[in-house]
């Protein structure tokens, strides 16, 4: 799966890739010597790290290698609770709305610094969202400032920017600014625990592309060095101010090309953390680590999309839709063919995300041949009698199509099968230019934590995620609607009622839940604990002290 | 012999240009757009992708591309990656390590295969003769991925040997296990060809001359035998170079090897041009000038062959 | 290849290669190279070996159904998610035990055939067809057409196998079996060509070519009559050795997810799967593997039987 933060090339054998949120460890501790022995405050972890596309700048990491250092080496203003995905102040101290959530003011803690000893202020904030908002300087997360009056000054649809400062933020003193926006968003702050809403040091700005090379942030890290595609080094920062002070002495970031030579060198110690068990060793690993291994889900959805563009799904009746999702056995398949690395998917919406609601799709996801058969036949069938599910080969999608495909063949003698793309780039290619033939592999990581991200975002008529094109004119007024509620709680609730509009018009057929499958060292003391963002945190990971 | 390397040289530029061309071509012609891919599942800002293209070249017509990629190649200017850094740097990083792995194999390959032949091929017939020959035969019937898995499995999870995998590839021991594994295929082949050389040469008329002249037998196989036998050998020594350094990405890949082969899987996956046409012709440049070599060592080695 | 000469074909320059005239009673008629070696091979075990299995592979390949009445793809996961062999059970269903989709890898080993001689097959055909014949032309004309030919190989030389791969199968948007032959045969043409433009070179310098051109023969029976045969041992070697790899060419395709579309059912297809799950479950890679490396097995013992008769030094 490929989201925001998920691009990732791995050579010879794919790895799915993660990003996004999960649970946190939740086993309990029994014993393997996990918790004997002392914690070393200042021990060193080792955690594995693909090579980062991008130079390490705040709103240019699209994938999740170059995310993960840069949220050891910068701190935002909010982040979310791990669990429960509430909202926690790090380097402000409020962020408020007004009446109807459409100018938003930011209070800082005062007195934090930056790496290079100089102050975090307003400015630092307002500076570096201005800069990396700037379609000239090529951030590729720089879409996500368009909610601020003024971005399409500094990012104009074409040509050349006419500003360089987005006219919605406004320094009232030096720890504390103001945010208009171009409507009300009631979930704004939200959005405000992605990377890329970090301050920038006035260094940043004489020379980027070299501080792209050496970061200096606000966070609890301070970048050290990047020997390119071997090691990222980082330490703790010991001027740090933030709640989530660094509980070792800093991390090495070693770069692995497969998730089979990271699991060799986690097995025997040289390597604390893997990001995935490889699929060899996904019957075993729990065998191999005891309770040193990580099973904890997170919010992101894997689905089949039927192209509605062809003239096999364009006049379709949704029947034949729920059908097919009705022929899917998704308890056996995520139990043996995807060796439990996910959960079956019960709503559009991810668990772990603010409005999923258990249960939402009801039976359409239950695994029932009859009733499957008995639907497409009401619905008129499909038209063909035949399905192809397309997929990229370069990432392990290939047994669970063939189990999907399999299970609807055999449900309801509707011919199904693979149609594997070379590459993740030739997929995406067939799926932006219209010409998938029958159905495609759909996936979605969140974005913020919150349910219209996985509604409106991927099924809106006007979505830029909406790439099936489907439209569902009801569906967009609610959406609207519940875009202008004035709390969070309306906005939440609003989209709980349009996913029972889409549980009706079969907008995508989702499978499961994805999991993160991962493993830790002896050198590490205690359990190590998972982020919304799906990632480790690494700030609370304690390394054992050497006897 | 001068005339002849002059002559050689002269041939490569065609070459060269061809391959780059052709390159560069294949790459334009692969689906996908790189820029675009960089937001993954997520929908792509336009206008930003139209920035970005800019600042790659990528909106110019694919003439021009080729012109001001050649022009700075002919300034040493390999371009950039995507990721904003020189592609002579990441080539400087990984072109070593393959040349290292590359090393090994070669080493291997020329012990192990030449030695196996030699013996099977001083011995045609017996039962030797057989076992080697169908050593060989089985070596060759397994694909390379199938060999890395089983051989990492066997040598390095079951008996602990060897490394399973390379963290420092300037530690020749745990680039062993990849090298033996990428040079296991070309063993087998150089095996079989030095076998059937010695075989057939050892009827020669020059063999039957040197024995009859009561030459020890010692300097007939080591003098006589050896160098006559080993001239198709040294060719597809020769050749085969160029075969492990493109032939390195799965084995790179299974062994978490940082080299050329790695570097030029991913640059294909993400589209990235100026990595991709950078390597194959640095690859290329390589490839001819070790071709010209063995055809110089040929000379050599044969005195009935002369280059006017 | 640096001495050809002694052949006996010099005595039997136009003799026709008729089986009859090979036959090892008339003594009193001359034989021709291919009857000499028709003649030798009779006398080969290696030969009767490969050919026995090899037909018995294109007997699997072209009725897969004769040998199995277990449906290839469609599996059963809730009863036999990777069940382990039962080698007992022979020609049963779950005789080589069943794969992670639950279906029959026995049956699958079998359906499997097809495709993998198919591949390995019609590769090597268009390869020596088409390297053999510009590596002749090259070799025996020399000149331009010599250097325009070489230059091409070269510059073919230099294209990464992934690349090559991957803009041929790209181009179609279906991967049937034929687009990897193409694929195949448009990387690998180049090796027969350098291995035939050389023998050419070799052949063309004989002593009886010389006296057959002296003799008034014209191009086409000098090439035809005395060049090829006496050239065409090496390039049957390397063609041989090389239809394995290509079998295995193609597995490798797979592996790097770019082999043979759905629903076509290969080994290599099935390899690259079953290697993922190699720690717990090695039958689902050994049988196909065990199966695939069997074909080219015999298929180069069968090379080397060939060619140790077409070459009577080693007689």
């Amino acid at each position: 799966m490929r989201g925001a933060k998920s691009a990732k090339w791995v050579a010879g054998a794919a790895i799915i890739a993660l990003a996004a949120t999960a649970c946190g460890g939740n086993d309990k501790d029994s014993d393997s010597g996990m918790n004997s022995g002392k914690a070393d405050p200042n021990g060193i972890l080792t955690a594995q790290l693909g090579e980062p596309q991008n130079p390490l700048q705040p709103a240019n990491a699209k994938e999740s290698q170059g995310s993960r250092v840069l949220r050891t080496i910068f701190s935002g203003l909010v982040d979310y609770e791990p669990g429960t995905g509430k909202l926690t102040y790090v380097n402000a101290e409020s962020v408020t709305p007004n009446a109807d959530s459409s100018v938003w003011t930011v209070k800082l803690k005062p007195g934090w610094k930056f790496h290079d000893g100089t102050t975090v202020t307003s400015k630092s904030f307002v500076d570096s969202w201005n800069w990396s908002a700037n379609v000239k300087n090529n951030q590729t997360n720089s879409s996500w400032f368009q909610d601020i009056k003024g971005y399409e000054d500094v990012h104009p649809a074409k040509g050349k920017p006419k500003a360089d400062k987005m006219s919605g933020l406004k320094i009232v003193d030096d720890n504390t600014f103001t945010i208009s926006l171009t409507g009300p968003v009631s979930y704004f702050a939200y959005k405000l625990g992605y990377d890329v809403w970090a301050p920038l040091p006035e260094s940043f700005f004489k020379d980027p592309a070299a501080a792209g090379q050496k970061p200096i942030g606000n966070g609890p890290y301070k970048f050290v060095s990047w020997d390119h595609k071997k090691l990222i080094k980082v330490r703790k920062f010991d001027g740090y101010q933030g709640p989530n002070k660094a509980k070792n002495g800093g991390i090495d970031f070693k770069n692995y090309t497969t998730a089979d030579a990271a699991y060799s060198d986690l097995r025997s110690n040289n390597l604390d953390w893997i990001e995935q068990i490889p699929t060899t060793s996904l019957t075993s690993y729990k065998q191999d680590l005891g309770d040193r291994a990580i099973d904890a889900e997170y919010s992101a959805v894997q689905s089949i999309v039927p192209a509605f563009y062809t003239d096999q799904f364009k006049d379709i009746n949704p029947k034949v839709i729920q059908g097919l999702s009705m022929a899917i056995d998704r308890d056996t398949i995520t139990k043996t063919v995807l060796h439990g690395t996910r959960t079956p998917a019960d709503s559009f919406v991810a668990r772990g995300v603010l409005g999923y609601k258990p249960g939402a799709l009801g039976d359409i996801v239950k695994y029932n041949p009859a009733e499957a058969k008995k639907l497409i036949k009401d619905g008129g069938g499909v038209p063909g009698n035949k399905i192809s599910i397309q997929f990229n080969a370069d990432q392990s999608h290939k047994p669970w199509v063939d189990a999907v495909c399999n299970s609807i063949r055999k449900a309801t003698g509707v011919e199904c099968v693979g149609d594997s793309k070379p590459d993740f780039q030739a997929d995406l290619n067939a799926r932006d230019n219209k010409q998938v033939k029958s159905m495609y592999r759909g996936g979605w990581v969140l974005d913020y934590p919150v349910n219209s991200n996985f509604m409106r975002d991927l099924y809106g008529t006007t979505a830029a995620g909406n790439t099936s094109g489907y439209s569902n004119k009801e569906f967009d007024a609610l959406a609207a609607k519940a875009d202008k509620a004035k709390t969070l709680d309306e906005t939440v609730k609003m989209y709980q009622d349009a996913e029972q509009l889409l549980k009706n018009d079969m907008p995508a057929i989702p499978l499961w839940f994805y999991k993160n499958n991962s493993g830790q060292s002896t050198n590490v003391f205690g359990k190590i604990v998972y982020g919304q963002d799906g990632d480790p945190i690494f700030t609370d990971v304690q390394v054992k002290a050497k006897k | 012999m001068g005339r002849y390397v002059a002559r050689r040289l002269l041939q490569m530029i065609p070459v060269f240009i061809g391959t780059t061309l052709i390159i560069f071509l294949m790459v334009h012609i692969l689906p996908g757009d790189p820029i675009r891919a960089m937001w993954g599942d997520k929908a792509a800002d336009p206008a930003q992708v139209a920035s970005l293209r800019h600042e790659f070249g990528l909106d110019q017509p694919l003439w021009k591309q080729y012109v001001d990629y050649m022009g700075n190649l002919f300034q040493g200017d390999f371009g950039k990656t995507f990721g904003g850094r020189e592609v002579i740097d990441e080539m400087s990083e990984s072109f070593p390590v393959t040349l290292r792995l590359t090393a090994v194999a070669m080493l291997i390959e020329i012990i192990v295969g030449i030695g196996l032949g030699a013996w099977a091929g001083l011995r045609a017939g017996k039962a030797a003769d057989t076992g080697v020959l169908i050593f060989t035969l089985i070596v060759i019937s397994i694909p390379v991925f199938v060999l890395g898995f089983l051989a990492r499995f066997v040598l390095a999870d079951q008996l602990g040997w060897v490394a399973p995998n390379v963290q420092d590839s300037t530690d020749y021991a745990q680039l062993f296990l990849p090298g033996f594994v990428l040079a296991m295929l070309s063993m087998a082949y150089v095996a079989r060809l030095t076998r059937t050389t010695f075989a057939e040469n050892l009827r020669a008329d020059y063999m039957r001359t040197a024995m009859a002249k009561g030459l020890p037998r010692r300097r007939i196989v080591g003098v006589h035998l050896l160098r006559n036998s080993l001239i198709p050998v040294v060719t597809f020594l020769g050749t085969d170079i160029g075969g492990f350094i493109g032939g390195a990405v799965v084995t790179e890949g299974i062994f978490n090897v940082q080299g050329v082969g790695n570097l030029l899987f991913k640059a294909l996956q993400q589209r990235e041009g100026s990595t991709i046409v950078g390597v194959v012709t640095v690859f290329v440049l390589v490839i001819l000038v070790i071709n010209l070599l063995v055809d110089l060592l040929y000379a050599v080695l044969d005195p009935r062959i002369r280059y006017a | 290849m640096p001495d050809v000469t002694e052949t006996k074909t010099e005595a039997a320059v136009d003799a026709v290669a008729a089986p009859s005239a090979a036959d090892a009673q008339s003594k009193d008629k001359p034989r021709s190279l291919w009857g000499d070696a028709w003649f030798d091979l009779r006398h080969r075990p290696m030969f009767w070996i490969s050919s026995i299995l090899l037909v018995l592979l294109l007997v699997i390949a072209a009725f897969p159904g004769l040998f199995t009445g277990a449906n290839p793809r469609d599996g059963d996961l809730t009863n036999h998610f990777l069940t382990k062999p039962e080698l007992g059970h022979l020609f049963q269903a779950d005789w080589f035990g069943y794969d992670g989709q639950g279906r029959s890898i026995y049956a699958r080993v079998v359906y499997g055939t097809r495709a993998s001689i198919m591949v390995g097959v019609g590769v090597t055909a268009a390869v020596t067809l088409v390297g053999g014949l510009l590596g002749m032309l090259a070799g025996y004309f020399g000149g331009w057409l010599d250097s325009v030919i070489s230059r091409v190989t070269d510059i073919f030389f230099g294209i990464p196998f992934l690349l090559g791969a991957m803009v041929v199968l790209n181009a179609f948007t279906d991967r049937k079996v034929y687009v990897v032959i193409l694929a195949l045969a448009f990387l690998g043409w180049t090796s027969i060509c350098r291995v035939m433009r050389a023998s050419v070179i070799t052949a063309k310098q004989a002593d009886y070519v010389t006296a057959a051109r002296a003799l008034g023969a014209g191009t086409p029976r000098i090439l035809f009559r005395h060049v090829l045969p006496n050239a065409l041992a090496p390039t049957i070697v390397v063609a041989t050795i090389a239809l394995g790899g290509y079998i295995s060419a193609e597995a490798t395709l797979s592996f790097l997810g770019l082999g043979l579309g759905e629903p076509t059912i290969s080994w290599g297809i099935d390899i690259a799967q079953g290697s993922q799950d190699i720690r717990d479950n090695p039958h689902a890679l050994l049988f196909p593997a065990g199966m695939l490396s069997l074909t080219v097995f015999a298929f180069i013992m069968l090379g080397d039987a060939v060619r140790d008769a077409l070459d009577p030094k080693l007689r």
